[in-house]
Protein backbone atom coordinates (compact mmCIF):
# COMPACT_ATOMS: atom_id res chain seq x y z
CA UNK A 1 0.00 0.00 0.00
CA UNK A 2 1.19 3.45 -0.77
CA UNK A 3 1.41 5.96 2.04
CA UNK A 4 0.61 8.91 -0.22
CA UNK A 5 -1.85 11.53 0.92
CA UNK A 6 -4.36 13.30 -1.28
CA UNK A 7 -4.49 17.07 -0.88
CA UNK A 8 -6.11 18.13 -4.13
CA UNK A 9 -9.60 19.51 -4.50
CA UNK A 10 -9.32 19.20 -8.29
CA UNK A 11 -8.14 16.67 -10.83
CA UNK A 12 -7.01 18.67 -13.85
CA UNK A 13 -4.40 16.40 -15.39
CA UNK A 14 -1.98 13.58 -14.69
CA UNK A 15 1.11 15.59 -15.58
CA UNK A 16 1.11 17.26 -12.16
CA UNK A 17 0.48 14.06 -10.15
CA UNK A 18 3.27 12.09 -8.50
CA UNK A 19 3.64 8.34 -8.97
CA UNK A 20 2.48 7.94 -5.35
CA UNK A 21 -0.67 9.96 -5.97
CA UNK A 22 -1.47 7.90 -9.07
CA UNK A 23 -0.97 4.70 -7.09
CA UNK A 24 -3.25 6.04 -4.36
CA UNK A 25 -6.04 6.58 -6.89
CA UNK A 26 -5.54 3.06 -8.27
CA UNK A 27 -5.63 1.49 -4.81
CA UNK A 28 -8.70 3.50 -3.87
CA UNK A 29 -10.32 2.29 -7.10
CA UNK A 30 -9.60 -1.32 -6.04
CA UNK A 31 -11.80 -0.75 -3.01
CA UNK A 32 -14.58 0.92 -4.99
CA UNK A 33 -14.56 -1.69 -7.76
CA UNK A 34 -15.77 -4.18 -5.21
CA UNK A 35 -18.82 -2.03 -4.36
CA UNK A 36 -20.21 -2.93 -7.81
CA UNK A 37 -20.43 -6.58 -6.75
CA UNK A 38 -22.54 -5.87 -3.65
CA UNK A 39 -26.23 -6.46 -3.37
CA UNK A 40 -26.66 -2.75 -2.62
CA UNK A 41 -24.27 -1.05 -5.02
CA UNK A 42 -24.15 2.19 -3.13
CA UNK A 43 -22.11 3.62 -0.29
CA UNK A 44 -22.79 6.84 1.64
CA UNK A 45 -19.29 8.31 1.16
CA UNK A 46 -20.48 11.49 -0.64
CA UNK A 47 -23.98 11.69 0.82
CA UNK A 48 -25.25 15.26 0.73
CA UNK A 49 -22.77 16.38 -1.92
CA UNK A 50 -23.98 17.75 -5.24
CA UNK A 51 -22.22 17.01 -8.50
CA UNK A 52 -22.78 18.72 -11.82
CA UNK A 53 -21.85 16.99 -15.04
CA UNK A 54 -21.04 20.00 -17.20
CA UNK A 55 -20.42 18.72 -20.72
CA UNK A 56 -19.80 21.36 -23.34
CA UNK A 57 -18.67 18.66 -25.81
CA UNK A 58 -20.82 15.63 -26.55
CA UNK A 59 -20.07 12.44 -24.62
CA UNK A 60 -22.12 9.47 -23.60
CA UNK A 61 -19.73 7.05 -22.00
CA UNK A 62 -17.74 9.46 -19.87
CA UNK A 63 -20.80 11.37 -18.70
CA UNK A 64 -22.71 8.17 -17.91
CA UNK A 65 -19.70 6.77 -16.08
CA UNK A 66 -19.34 9.88 -13.91
CA UNK A 67 -23.08 9.94 -13.28
CA UNK A 68 -23.12 6.31 -12.19
CA UNK A 69 -20.00 6.83 -10.06
CA UNK A 70 -21.69 9.74 -8.29
CA UNK A 71 -24.89 7.71 -7.71
CA UNK A 72 -22.88 4.88 -6.19
CA UNK A 73 -21.29 7.34 -3.78
CA UNK A 74 -24.76 8.73 -2.86
CA UNK A 75 -24.07 12.19 -4.34
CA UNK A 76 -26.86 14.09 -6.09
CA UNK A 77 -26.29 14.66 -9.81
CA UNK A 78 -27.43 17.18 -12.40
CA UNK A 79 -26.42 17.01 -16.05
CA UNK A 80 -25.90 20.12 -18.15
CA UNK A 81 -25.08 19.98 -21.83
CA UNK A 82 -23.89 22.86 -23.98
CA UNK A 83 -27.11 23.20 -25.95
CA UNK A 84 -29.22 23.17 -22.79
CA UNK A 85 -27.10 25.69 -20.92
CA UNK A 86 -27.11 29.45 -21.05
CA UNK A 87 -23.76 29.26 -22.81
CA UNK A 88 -25.84 29.06 -25.96
CA UNK A 89 -27.35 32.40 -24.93
CA UNK A 90 -23.93 33.97 -24.70
CA UNK A 91 -23.16 33.53 -21.00
CA UNK A 92 -19.45 33.04 -20.32
CA UNK A 93 -18.11 29.81 -18.88
CA UNK A 94 -17.05 31.66 -15.76
CA UNK A 95 -20.49 33.12 -15.17
CA UNK A 96 -22.22 29.79 -15.70
CA UNK A 97 -19.83 28.18 -13.26
CA UNK A 98 -20.32 30.97 -10.71
CA UNK A 99 -24.06 30.34 -10.90
CA UNK A 100 -23.45 26.66 -10.22
CA UNK A 101 -21.29 27.50 -7.24
CA UNK A 102 -23.88 29.93 -5.91
CA UNK A 103 -26.21 26.92 -5.90
CA UNK A 104 -23.73 25.18 -3.58
CA UNK A 105 -22.51 22.65 -6.07
CA UNK A 106 -19.62 20.69 -4.54
CA UNK A 107 -18.11 19.00 -7.59
CA UNK A 108 -18.12 20.10 -11.23
CA UNK A 109 -17.14 17.53 -13.83
CA UNK A 110 -16.19 19.52 -16.91
CA UNK A 111 -15.80 18.43 -20.52
CA UNK A 112 -14.74 21.31 -22.73
CA UNK A 113 -13.28 21.77 -26.21
CA UNK A 114 -10.72 24.27 -24.96
CA UNK A 115 -7.55 23.08 -23.26
CA UNK A 116 -7.21 24.69 -19.84
CA UNK A 117 -10.91 25.35 -19.24
CA UNK A 118 -10.95 23.14 -16.10
CA UNK A 119 -7.91 24.92 -14.70
CA UNK A 120 -9.55 28.28 -15.40
CA UNK A 121 -12.49 27.25 -13.24
CA UNK A 122 -10.41 25.51 -10.58
CA UNK A 123 -8.54 28.74 -9.88
CA UNK A 124 -11.75 30.70 -9.50
CA UNK A 125 -14.16 28.39 -7.69
CA UNK A 126 -14.20 26.66 -4.34
CA UNK A 127 -15.95 23.64 -5.88
CA UNK A 128 -13.87 20.63 -6.88
CA UNK A 129 -13.24 20.60 -10.62
CA UNK A 130 -12.74 17.26 -12.35
CA UNK A 131 -11.42 17.40 -15.90
CA UNK A 132 -13.44 15.04 -18.09
CA UNK A 133 -11.43 15.99 -21.18
CA UNK A 134 -10.30 19.45 -22.27
CA UNK A 135 -9.45 19.95 -25.93
CA UNK A 136 -6.27 18.12 -26.89
CA UNK A 137 -4.81 18.62 -23.41
CA UNK A 138 -5.72 15.84 -20.96
CA UNK A 139 -8.38 13.30 -20.07
CA UNK A 140 -7.05 12.25 -16.68
CA UNK A 141 -9.72 9.73 -15.68
CA UNK A 142 -9.25 7.91 -19.00
CA UNK A 143 -5.49 7.79 -18.40
CA UNK A 144 -6.12 6.44 -14.90
CA UNK A 145 -8.62 3.80 -15.98
CA UNK A 146 -6.31 2.60 -18.78
CA UNK A 147 -3.45 2.36 -16.29
CA UNK A 148 -5.75 0.59 -13.82
CA UNK A 149 -6.80 -1.95 -16.46
CA UNK A 150 -3.20 -2.69 -17.45
CA UNK A 151 -2.17 -3.05 -13.79
CA UNK A 152 -5.13 -5.34 -13.12
CA UNK A 153 -4.37 -7.64 -16.06
CA UNK A 154 -0.56 -7.55 -16.00
CA UNK A 155 -0.13 -7.13 -12.21
CA UNK A 156 2.44 -4.37 -12.82
CA UNK A 157 3.18 -1.31 -14.93
CA UNK A 158 6.93 -1.04 -14.55
CA UNK A 159 8.91 -2.39 -17.49
CA UNK A 160 5.91 -3.02 -19.75
CA UNK A 161 6.03 -2.04 -23.42
CA UNK A 162 2.94 0.03 -24.13
CA UNK A 163 2.25 1.07 -27.72
CA UNK A 164 -0.23 3.88 -28.36
CA UNK A 165 -1.40 4.01 -31.97
CA UNK A 166 -3.19 6.71 -33.90
CA UNK A 167 -3.85 10.39 -33.74
CA UNK A 168 -1.45 11.28 -30.95
CA UNK A 169 -1.22 14.99 -31.69
CA UNK A 170 -4.87 15.74 -31.07
CA UNK A 171 -5.37 13.11 -28.39
CA UNK A 172 -5.90 14.07 -24.77
CA UNK A 173 -6.20 10.34 -24.03
CA UNK A 174 -2.68 9.75 -25.37
CA UNK A 175 -1.25 12.56 -23.26
CA UNK A 176 -2.85 11.41 -20.01
CA UNK A 177 -1.77 7.83 -20.72
CA UNK A 178 1.80 8.93 -21.44
CA UNK A 179 2.05 10.88 -18.17
CA UNK A 180 0.63 8.10 -15.99
CA UNK A 181 2.47 5.21 -17.62
CA UNK A 182 5.90 6.83 -17.81
CA UNK A 183 5.66 7.95 -14.17
CA UNK A 184 4.98 4.35 -13.17
CA UNK A 185 7.92 3.06 -15.20
CA UNK A 186 6.39 1.70 -18.43
CA UNK A 187 8.17 2.09 -21.77
CA UNK A 188 5.75 3.93 -24.04
CA UNK A 189 5.96 4.06 -27.84
CA UNK A 190 3.65 6.26 -29.89
CA UNK A 191 2.92 5.24 -33.47
CA UNK A 192 0.99 6.88 -36.30
CA UNK A 193 1.23 9.06 -39.40
CA UNK A 194 4.11 11.55 -39.06
CA UNK A 195 1.65 14.45 -39.35
CA UNK A 196 -0.16 13.19 -36.25
CA UNK A 197 2.88 11.93 -34.32
CA UNK A 198 5.45 14.70 -34.16
CA UNK A 199 8.98 13.90 -32.98
CA UNK A 200 8.39 16.46 -30.21
CA UNK A 201 6.66 13.74 -28.21
CA UNK A 202 10.11 12.31 -27.40
CA UNK A 203 10.41 15.19 -24.93
CA UNK A 204 7.69 13.50 -22.86
CA UNK A 205 9.93 10.46 -22.44
CA UNK A 206 8.34 8.22 -25.06
CA UNK A 207 9.68 6.60 -28.23
CA UNK A 208 8.23 7.71 -31.57
CA UNK A 209 7.79 5.24 -34.42
CA UNK A 210 6.16 5.31 -37.85
CA UNK A 211 6.45 1.56 -38.47
CA UNK A 212 3.68 -0.31 -36.69
CA UNK A 213 4.81 -3.77 -37.79
CA UNK A 214 8.16 -3.24 -36.10
CA UNK A 215 6.73 -2.33 -32.67
CA UNK A 216 3.83 -4.78 -32.40
CA UNK A 217 5.83 -7.99 -31.75
CA UNK A 218 7.36 -6.71 -28.49
CA UNK A 219 4.26 -4.91 -27.20
CA UNK A 220 2.67 -5.95 -23.89
CA UNK A 221 -0.22 -3.54 -24.46
CA UNK A 222 -1.54 -1.76 -27.54
CA UNK A 223 -3.88 1.15 -27.01
CA UNK A 224 -5.71 2.23 -30.17
CA UNK A 225 -7.00 5.74 -30.34
CA UNK A 226 -10.07 6.76 -32.24
CA UNK A 227 -9.49 8.86 -35.31
CA UNK A 228 -11.15 12.05 -34.16
CA UNK A 229 -12.79 13.21 -37.34
CA UNK A 230 -14.18 16.21 -35.49
CA UNK A 231 -10.68 17.51 -34.76
CA UNK A 232 -9.07 16.41 -38.03
CA UNK A 233 -8.12 18.68 -40.83
CA UNK A 234 -7.51 17.33 -44.30
CA UNK A 235 -3.81 18.08 -44.44
CA UNK A 236 -3.09 16.02 -41.32
CA UNK A 237 -4.88 12.85 -42.22
CA UNK A 238 -3.81 10.50 -45.02
CA UNK A 239 -7.33 9.24 -45.77
CA UNK A 240 -9.18 6.32 -44.24
CA UNK A 241 -8.00 3.68 -46.75
CA UNK A 242 -4.38 4.55 -46.38
CA UNK A 243 -4.68 4.83 -42.60
CA UNK A 244 -6.08 1.30 -42.35
CA UNK A 245 -3.31 -0.02 -44.61
CA UNK A 246 -0.53 1.65 -42.61
CA UNK A 247 -1.81 1.76 -39.03
CA UNK A 248 -5.06 -0.17 -38.67
CA UNK A 249 -5.01 -3.16 -36.32
CA UNK A 250 -6.34 -5.61 -38.86
CA UNK A 251 -6.87 -9.33 -38.31
CA UNK A 252 -3.63 -10.09 -40.16
CA UNK A 253 -1.61 -7.50 -38.31
CA UNK A 254 -2.93 -8.70 -34.93
CA UNK A 255 -1.09 -11.98 -35.58
CA UNK A 256 2.17 -10.12 -34.97
CA UNK A 257 1.15 -9.57 -31.34
CA UNK A 258 2.26 -11.69 -28.41
CA UNK A 259 -0.63 -13.96 -27.35
CA UNK A 260 -0.88 -12.18 -23.98
CA UNK A 261 -0.70 -8.68 -25.40
CA UNK A 262 -3.68 -6.58 -24.24
CA UNK A 263 -5.71 -4.67 -26.81
CA UNK A 264 -7.30 -1.46 -25.55
CA UNK A 265 -9.46 1.26 -27.01
CA UNK A 266 -10.98 4.22 -25.16
CA UNK A 267 -14.04 4.15 -27.42
CA UNK A 268 -16.13 4.92 -29.28
CA UNK A 269 -14.68 2.46 -31.80
CA UNK A 270 -14.62 3.10 -35.52
CA UNK A 271 -14.88 -0.57 -36.45
CA UNK A 272 -12.89 -1.38 -39.56
CA UNK A 273 -10.78 1.78 -39.25
CA UNK A 274 -8.38 1.74 -36.32
CA UNK A 275 -9.36 -1.81 -35.40
CA UNK A 276 -11.08 -4.75 -37.11
CA UNK A 277 -14.28 -5.99 -35.51
CA UNK A 278 -12.89 -9.50 -34.89
CA UNK A 279 -9.92 -8.01 -33.04
CA UNK A 280 -12.04 -5.61 -31.01
CA UNK A 281 -14.24 -8.52 -29.87
CA UNK A 282 -11.40 -11.06 -29.56
CA UNK A 283 -10.04 -12.58 -26.38
CA UNK A 284 -7.07 -10.21 -26.15
CA UNK A 285 -9.42 -7.24 -26.07
CA UNK A 286 -10.02 -5.61 -22.66
CA UNK A 287 -12.21 -2.84 -24.04
CA UNK A 288 -15.20 -3.75 -21.85
CA UNK A 289 -12.96 -4.14 -18.78
CA UNK A 290 -11.90 -0.55 -19.41
CA UNK A 291 -15.53 0.55 -19.14
CA UNK A 292 -16.12 -1.36 -15.88
CA UNK A 293 -12.88 -0.08 -14.40
CA UNK A 294 -13.70 3.46 -15.50
CA UNK A 295 -16.57 3.47 -13.03
CA UNK A 296 -14.35 2.37 -10.13
CA UNK A 297 -11.63 4.86 -11.03
CA UNK A 298 -14.13 7.71 -11.26
CA UNK A 299 -15.61 6.76 -7.87
CA UNK A 300 -12.08 6.92 -6.45
CA UNK A 301 -11.43 10.34 -8.02
CA UNK A 302 -14.75 11.78 -6.81
CA UNK A 303 -14.17 10.36 -3.34
CA UNK A 304 -10.64 11.75 -3.10
CA UNK A 305 -11.36 15.22 -4.54
CA UNK A 306 -14.89 15.63 -3.17
CA UNK A 307 -14.32 14.01 0.21
CA UNK A 308 -11.71 16.33 1.66
CA UNK A 309 -12.77 19.30 3.72
CA UNK A 310 -12.42 22.53 1.75
CA UNK B 1 9.33 -6.30 32.44
CA UNK B 2 5.79 -5.12 33.00
CA UNK B 3 6.81 -3.44 36.20
CA UNK B 4 9.72 -1.76 34.57
CA UNK B 5 7.52 -0.41 31.82
CA UNK B 6 4.99 0.82 34.35
CA UNK B 7 7.40 2.55 36.66
CA UNK B 8 9.95 4.05 34.35
CA UNK B 9 7.43 4.95 31.59
CA UNK B 10 9.60 7.67 30.04
CA UNK B 11 6.95 8.27 27.36
CA UNK B 12 4.15 8.32 29.99
CA UNK B 13 2.66 5.14 28.61
CA UNK B 14 1.29 2.46 30.89
CA UNK B 15 1.26 -1.17 29.85
CA UNK B 16 -2.26 -2.46 30.45
CA UNK B 17 -2.08 -5.82 28.64
CA UNK B 18 0.97 -7.86 27.73
CA UNK B 19 1.11 -10.63 25.12
CA UNK B 20 -0.10 -13.46 27.42
CA UNK B 21 -2.94 -11.25 28.70
CA UNK B 22 -4.07 -10.53 25.11
CA UNK B 23 -3.98 -14.22 24.27
CA UNK B 24 -6.00 -15.10 27.40
CA UNK B 25 -8.59 -12.43 26.56
CA UNK B 26 -8.96 -13.72 23.00
CA UNK B 27 -9.32 -17.29 24.28
CA UNK B 28 -12.10 -16.20 26.62
CA UNK B 29 -13.84 -14.33 23.80
CA UNK B 30 -13.57 -17.47 21.64
CA UNK B 31 -15.26 -19.52 24.39
CA UNK B 32 -18.02 -16.94 24.81
CA UNK B 33 -18.65 -16.96 21.06
CA UNK B 34 -18.90 -20.76 21.08
CA UNK B 35 -21.29 -20.62 24.05
CA UNK B 36 -23.60 -18.03 22.47
CA UNK B 37 -23.64 -19.42 18.93
CA UNK B 38 -24.79 -23.06 18.88
CA UNK B 39 -24.39 -23.26 15.09
CA UNK B 40 -20.78 -22.22 14.56
CA UNK B 41 -21.02 -23.00 10.84
CA UNK B 42 -23.11 -19.86 10.51
CA UNK B 43 -20.70 -17.37 12.07
CA UNK B 44 -18.41 -14.99 10.19
CA UNK B 45 -15.72 -13.09 12.06
CA UNK B 46 -15.48 -9.85 10.14
CA UNK B 47 -12.44 -7.75 11.03
CA UNK B 48 -12.17 -3.99 10.61
CA UNK B 49 -8.77 -3.26 8.96
CA UNK B 50 -6.16 -3.62 9.87
CA UNK B 51 -5.86 -4.82 13.47
CA UNK B 52 -9.42 -6.09 13.57
CA UNK B 53 -8.41 -8.57 10.83
CA UNK B 54 -5.53 -9.88 12.93
CA UNK B 55 -7.75 -10.26 16.01
CA UNK B 56 -10.54 -11.94 13.97
CA UNK B 57 -8.02 -14.38 12.51
CA UNK B 58 -6.69 -15.28 15.97
CA UNK B 59 -10.15 -15.80 17.47
CA UNK B 60 -11.10 -17.95 14.45
CA UNK B 61 -7.96 -20.05 14.95
CA UNK B 62 -8.80 -20.62 18.61
CA UNK B 63 -12.42 -21.60 17.84
CA UNK B 64 -11.25 -23.93 15.06
CA UNK B 65 -8.79 -25.62 17.39
CA UNK B 66 -11.38 -26.12 20.14
CA UNK B 67 -14.32 -27.17 17.96
CA UNK B 68 -12.39 -28.80 15.08
CA UNK B 69 -14.33 -26.90 12.44
CA UNK B 70 -13.32 -24.15 10.03
CA UNK B 71 -14.62 -20.68 10.95
CA UNK B 72 -15.51 -18.04 8.35
CA UNK B 73 -13.51 -14.82 8.42
CA UNK B 74 -13.88 -11.63 6.40
CA UNK B 75 -12.98 -7.97 6.13
CA UNK B 76 -15.29 -4.95 6.32
CA UNK B 77 -14.18 -1.61 4.98
CA UNK B 78 -15.67 1.24 6.98
CA UNK B 79 -14.00 4.24 5.34
CA UNK B 80 -16.59 4.66 2.61
CA UNK B 81 -19.42 4.35 5.15
CA UNK B 82 -18.14 6.93 7.63
CA UNK B 83 -20.30 9.92 8.55
CA UNK B 84 -17.44 12.42 8.65
CA UNK B 85 -16.32 12.49 5.02
CA UNK B 86 -15.99 16.13 4.06
CA UNK B 87 -15.40 17.15 7.69
CA UNK B 88 -11.96 15.62 8.13
CA UNK B 89 -8.96 17.22 6.48
CA UNK B 90 -7.45 13.81 5.92
CA UNK B 91 -9.43 11.13 4.14
CA UNK B 92 -9.40 7.61 5.53
CA UNK B 93 -7.92 5.12 3.06
CA UNK B 94 -10.62 2.92 1.56
CA UNK B 95 -10.12 -0.82 1.18
CA UNK B 96 -12.18 -3.57 -0.39
CA UNK B 97 -14.53 -5.48 1.88
CA UNK B 98 -14.50 -9.26 1.68
CA UNK B 99 -17.37 -11.22 3.18
CA UNK B 100 -18.44 -14.77 2.33
CA UNK B 101 -21.87 -14.45 0.66
CA UNK B 102 -24.80 -14.79 0.99
CA UNK B 103 -25.23 -13.39 4.50
CA UNK B 104 -28.91 -14.20 4.99
CA UNK B 105 -28.52 -17.08 7.48
CA UNK B 106 -25.27 -15.87 8.98
CA UNK B 107 -24.24 -14.25 12.24
CA UNK B 108 -21.67 -11.62 11.39
CA UNK B 109 -19.41 -10.81 14.33
CA UNK B 110 -17.69 -7.46 13.84
CA UNK B 111 -14.19 -7.58 15.29
CA UNK B 112 -12.17 -4.48 16.14
CA UNK B 113 -9.25 -3.59 18.38
CA UNK B 114 -10.62 -0.65 20.39
CA UNK B 115 -14.25 0.38 20.94
CA UNK B 116 -14.43 4.15 21.53
CA UNK B 117 -17.18 6.43 20.16
CA UNK B 118 -19.01 3.62 18.37
CA UNK B 119 -19.04 5.48 15.06
CA UNK B 120 -16.77 2.97 13.35
CA UNK B 121 -19.08 0.15 14.42
CA UNK B 122 -22.10 2.05 13.09
CA UNK B 123 -20.30 2.41 9.75
CA UNK B 124 -19.39 -1.29 9.82
CA UNK B 125 -23.05 -2.28 10.33
CA UNK B 126 -24.01 -0.12 7.34
CA UNK B 127 -21.29 -1.73 5.25
CA UNK B 128 -22.43 -5.23 6.18
CA UNK B 129 -26.07 -4.57 5.34
CA UNK B 130 -25.07 -3.38 1.85
CA UNK B 131 -23.99 -6.97 1.18
CA UNK B 132 -27.23 -8.52 2.42
CA UNK B 133 -29.33 -9.07 5.50
CA UNK B 134 -27.50 -11.22 8.04
CA UNK B 135 -29.56 -13.12 10.64
CA UNK B 136 -27.78 -11.11 13.34
CA UNK B 137 -24.74 -8.90 13.91
CA UNK B 138 -22.62 -9.09 17.05
CA UNK B 139 -19.57 -7.13 18.17
CA UNK B 140 -16.26 -8.31 19.64
CA UNK B 141 -13.50 -5.91 20.74
CA UNK B 142 -10.19 -6.38 22.48
CA UNK B 143 -10.48 -3.09 24.42
CA UNK B 144 -13.57 -1.13 25.42
CA UNK B 145 -12.34 2.31 26.46
CA UNK B 146 -15.75 3.97 26.94
CA UNK B 147 -16.90 7.44 25.73
CA UNK B 148 -19.61 6.19 23.39
CA UNK B 149 -21.36 8.72 21.17
CA UNK B 150 -23.94 6.24 19.86
CA UNK B 151 -26.16 3.61 21.52
CA UNK B 152 -23.77 0.73 20.80
CA UNK B 153 -22.30 -1.90 23.10
CA UNK B 154 -20.02 -4.87 22.56
CA UNK B 155 -21.15 -8.51 22.97
CA UNK B 156 -17.61 -9.71 23.68
CA UNK B 157 -14.99 -7.56 25.42
CA UNK B 158 -11.34 -8.49 26.05
CA UNK B 159 -10.79 -5.77 28.63
CA UNK B 160 -12.77 -2.81 29.90
CA UNK B 161 -10.30 0.05 30.17
CA UNK B 162 -11.47 3.28 31.84
CA UNK B 163 -9.82 6.19 30.04
CA UNK B 164 -9.90 9.97 29.84
CA UNK B 165 -11.10 11.27 26.47
CA UNK B 166 -7.70 12.81 25.66
CA UNK B 167 -5.77 9.64 26.44
CA UNK B 168 -4.76 7.27 23.67
CA UNK B 169 -4.78 3.51 23.55
CA UNK B 170 -1.80 2.09 21.68
CA UNK B 171 -1.79 -1.47 20.42
CA UNK B 172 0.90 -3.67 19.01
CA UNK B 173 -0.10 -6.99 17.55
CA UNK B 174 1.88 -9.56 15.62
CA UNK B 175 5.11 -7.71 16.31
CA UNK B 176 8.11 -8.47 18.54
CA UNK B 177 6.74 -6.65 21.51
CA UNK B 178 3.02 -7.25 21.73
CA UNK B 179 0.84 -5.33 24.11
CA UNK B 180 -1.70 -2.63 24.88
CA UNK B 181 -0.60 0.68 26.35
CA UNK B 182 -2.47 3.67 27.69
CA UNK B 183 -0.75 6.88 26.56
CA UNK B 184 -1.27 10.34 28.06
CA UNK B 185 -1.92 12.92 25.39
CA UNK B 186 1.01 15.22 26.31
CA UNK B 187 3.45 12.33 25.82
CA UNK B 188 3.48 12.79 22.05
Amino acid sequence: MTTARWNRKDLLGLRELSADEINLVLETADAFKQVGTREIKKVPALRGKTLVNFFIEPSTRTRTSFELAAFRLSADVINITASASSLSKGETLKDTAKILEANHVDIIVLRHSSAGAPQFLAERLRSSIINAGDGAHEHPTQGLLDTYTIREKKKRIEGLNVVIIGDILFSRVARSNIFALTKLGARVTVVGPSTLVPRDFEKLGVAVSYDIDKVLPTADVVNLLRIQHERQRKEYFPGVGEYIRLFGLTKERAKLLKPDCLIMHPGPINRGVEIDSEVADGNQSVILNQVTNGLAVRMAVLYLCGGIAT
Amino acid sequence: MNEKKKNSSPDKSILVMDAPAIQRALRRIAHEIIERNPDLNQIILAGIPSRGNEIARRIADIISTIEKIPVGVGTIDVAMHRDDVGIRTELPAVRASDLPLPLETKTVIIVDDVLFTGRTVRAAMDAITSFGRPARIQLAVLIDRGHRELPIRADYVGKNLPTAPDEKVRLRLGEDEEGVWLVKEDAT
